[in-house]
């Protein structure tokens, strides 16, 4: 009961962020962090069983340019441009999961089969560029005065702000809900031991594409949200190998077994990026992604549960402590 | 119809395949032995080429003595690299290791663009290009290939006929049981570490004569590297040989036919197709 009311007021608190003066700026990072916290935990879903997939950027690209060129060139709303975008997406999915999982593709062979899906599907919209624009880029266009409901485009950050918020949440939620499920006992099984797994009934192929479907598809729709937020794609921050290992080392630093780690994340890299663009401004182009790549080695080196992991274990191991001196002087009475 | 054209395209896409070929040995030999793949590997290659062009460009130090430097530079960065990174997340869960080197990848090409900016550069050596009936063949890919097939029969030749090339053979094939025999994995490990380095330098040293230096040339190089890998079976040296030239003509005639990124595109649907056939690698056996 006390962790709901908690949960209530964190949640009320969120929602009335806007209303307390918080300067467009702030809030225009406070958005990106949360549509790319969503993301990170999409990829938290796979990445937590073993199934690190270097192709979410090829996720986060098919969602938002499929809703995007059908908004530019056939006028579709994304009303009906989101649900395709998000069945194309799971299409992809099955087209490399199955196979993958099929044949017993796994670690290493996995990574790099992802990898170089993500980078095909930059490849595929360089090379459609007469229709996605190439690497200068897409613009979905503008509808009347830049706020509708119809093309879901939103000139006010704080409506971004509250979809995002709730996106965000519903990502967590799904996150949680995998974490008490049936399902993750049977994936932790078989990113122990796939063969022991199968021998006691598993489906093995059938519980791991169903993990990275539902991982793809909220890829997908990061992806179309984030479109929607900026107006802008381009196929450099959207696919192709530089975001799939951003993803990986936003997750890996927050850490991929607690739900909120890929959040923790998010706000890490994300803030550090924009601290050192205003702090540096444009004169040292890199210093953010040669940090990064630095506390990507020493995290799996030191920290392989991530900030937020390791914290969280802390405190679990001083619970457990406590637990047990309670139990301890309860039996010497 | 004979087509000349076509026929210079499918040369050319050879002598690509030569380079490709290299690449993938390294990365092979690498996985083959230590069970680790790195992602950075085409960074390294990078490394090596700005190597080359400070030494040759800024300090008029000569080609060779440049490229030689360059390998022996790349040979001791691949050292370092298992021996600062890989080796502590040897016990650890085999993913790790390849997001260390992930993260080395991000590292290596936001800290190159750091120090020396995004701008490209190239050494300024002209070489000529031969006319034989009718086609132009490059002479900087003609050598690189020759270069290439040298470089991995040499490779060869260390493996067959050295002390350290069996111990190395040997420990790819069983990894727990050499240690028992009284082989001193580590330092297999490393002088593997430094052999890979020494060939991604020595593609450095083939790549830098063709093409500008930049930080990210590394990823135009990195995906259709791992693709070949794992087309020919991870770690299976012959079967990576064989997918460079697969992938290097699709890559070459997808490109005459149509644009070059469109013969990456069929390069990969013929990658995802060989996927549900032979998962194992072309030449790989199922384990």
């Amino acid at each position: 009961m006390n962790r709901r009311v908690t949960f209530l007021i964190a949640a009320l608190l969120l929602a009335a962020l806007p209303y307390m003066g918080v300067p467009q700026y702030y809030l225009h990072v406070i958005i990106l962090i949360l549509i790319w916290s969503f993301i990170y935990t999409a990829w938290s879903l796979m990445g937590r069983f073993g199934l690190v997939s270097l192709g979410h950027g090829a996720f986060l690209g098919v969602g938002a340019y499929a809703v995007a060129m059908l908004w530019n060139y056939l006028a579709l709303t994304p009303w009906i441009g989101i649900p395709l975008a998000l069945l194309l997406s799971l299409f992809l999915a099955i087209l490399i999961g199955y196979p993958c999982f099929k044949f017993r593709i796994t670690g290493h062979y996995f990574a790099l089969v992802t990898l170089a899906l993500s980078e095909v599907i930059s490849m595929l919209i360089m090379a459609l560029r007469n229709s996605t624009g190439g690497s200068l880029g897409f613009t979905p266009n503008r509808f009347g005065a830049g706020t509708s409901i119809y093309a879901l485009q939103f000139a006010q950050k704080e409506t971004f702000y509250w979809i995002a918020l709730v996106v965000w949440i519903a990502g967590i939620w799904i996150w949680k809900r995998v974490d008490v499920s049936m399902e993750r006992h049977a994936l932790d099984a078989i990113s122990e031991d796939e063969d022991a797994a199968a021998s006691v009934g598993m489906h093995v192929t059938r519980q791991k594409l169903r993990i990275t479907i539902i991982s793809a598809v909220m890829t997908a729709f990061g992806g179309i949200l984030y479109g929607q937020y900026q107006m802008y794609i381009n196929p450099h921050t959207l696919s192709g190998v530089g975001v799939s290992l951003q993803i990986v080392f936003a997750v890996v630093a927050g850490g991929m077994y607690v739900a909120f780690g890929p959040t923790v994340g998010a706000v890490i890299t994300i803030s550090l990026a924009e601290f050192l663009r205003v702090l540096i401004g444009t004169a040292m182009v890199g210093l953010d992604n040669t940090i990064y790549g630095l506390m990507l080695i020493l995290f799996i080196i030191f920290l392989p549960q991530g900030i937020l992991g390791a914290i969280m274990e802390k405190g679990s191991r001083k619970k457990a402590l406590r637990n047990l001196a309670t139990a301890v002087s309860l039996n010497s009475k | 119809m004979f087509d000349i054209y076509l026929l210079e395209t499918i040369i050319n896409g050879l002598l690509l395949g030569g380079v490709l070929a290299l690449l993938a040995l390294g990365l092979n030999l690498i996985f083959g032995v230590i069970d680790v793949v790195w992602i950075c590997y085409a960074e390294l290659v990078m490394l090596g080429m700005y190597t080359i062009f400070f030494l040759y460009s800024k300090f008029g130090i000569p080609l060779v003595l440049a490229c030689l430097a360059g390998i022996a530079v790349v040979a001791v960065i691949g050292y370092l690299v298992h021996f600062l990174i890989i080796s502590p997340l040897l016990g650890t869960a085999p993913i790790n290791q390849l997001l260390a080197t992930g993260g080395l990848l991000f590292f290596l090409q936001s800290f190159i663009t750091l120090l020396f900016g995004v701008e490209f550069r190239n050494i300024g050596l002209r070489l000529p290009v031969l006319e034989f009936f009718g086609m132009y063949i490059s002479f900087a890919r003609l050598l690189a290939f020759c270069t290439a097939v040298v470089g991995m029969i040499a490779l060869y030749l260390f493996l067959a006929k050295t002390y350290m090339g069996t111990a190395i053979r040997a420990i790819s094939q069983d990894r727990d049981v050499m240690v028992l025999m009284g082989v001193n994995s580590r330092k297999v490990y490393l002088a593997t570490s430094a052999i890979g380095g020494g060939l991604a330098g020595l593609a450095a040293c083939l790549l830098v004569l063709q093409y500008d230096i930049h930080p990210a040339i590394g990823l135009s190089f990195g995906p259709i590297t791992f693709m070949i890998c794992v087309l020919g079976g991870l770690g299976n040296m012959i079967g990576g040989f064989v997918a460079a030239f697969i992938f290097s003509q699709v890559i070459a005639v997808g490109g005459f036919y149509f644009e070059l990124e469109w013969g990456y595109v069929v390069a990969f649907a013929i990658f995802i197709i060989m996927m549900f056939i032979r998962p194992q690698g072309i030449l790989g056996r199922r384990s």
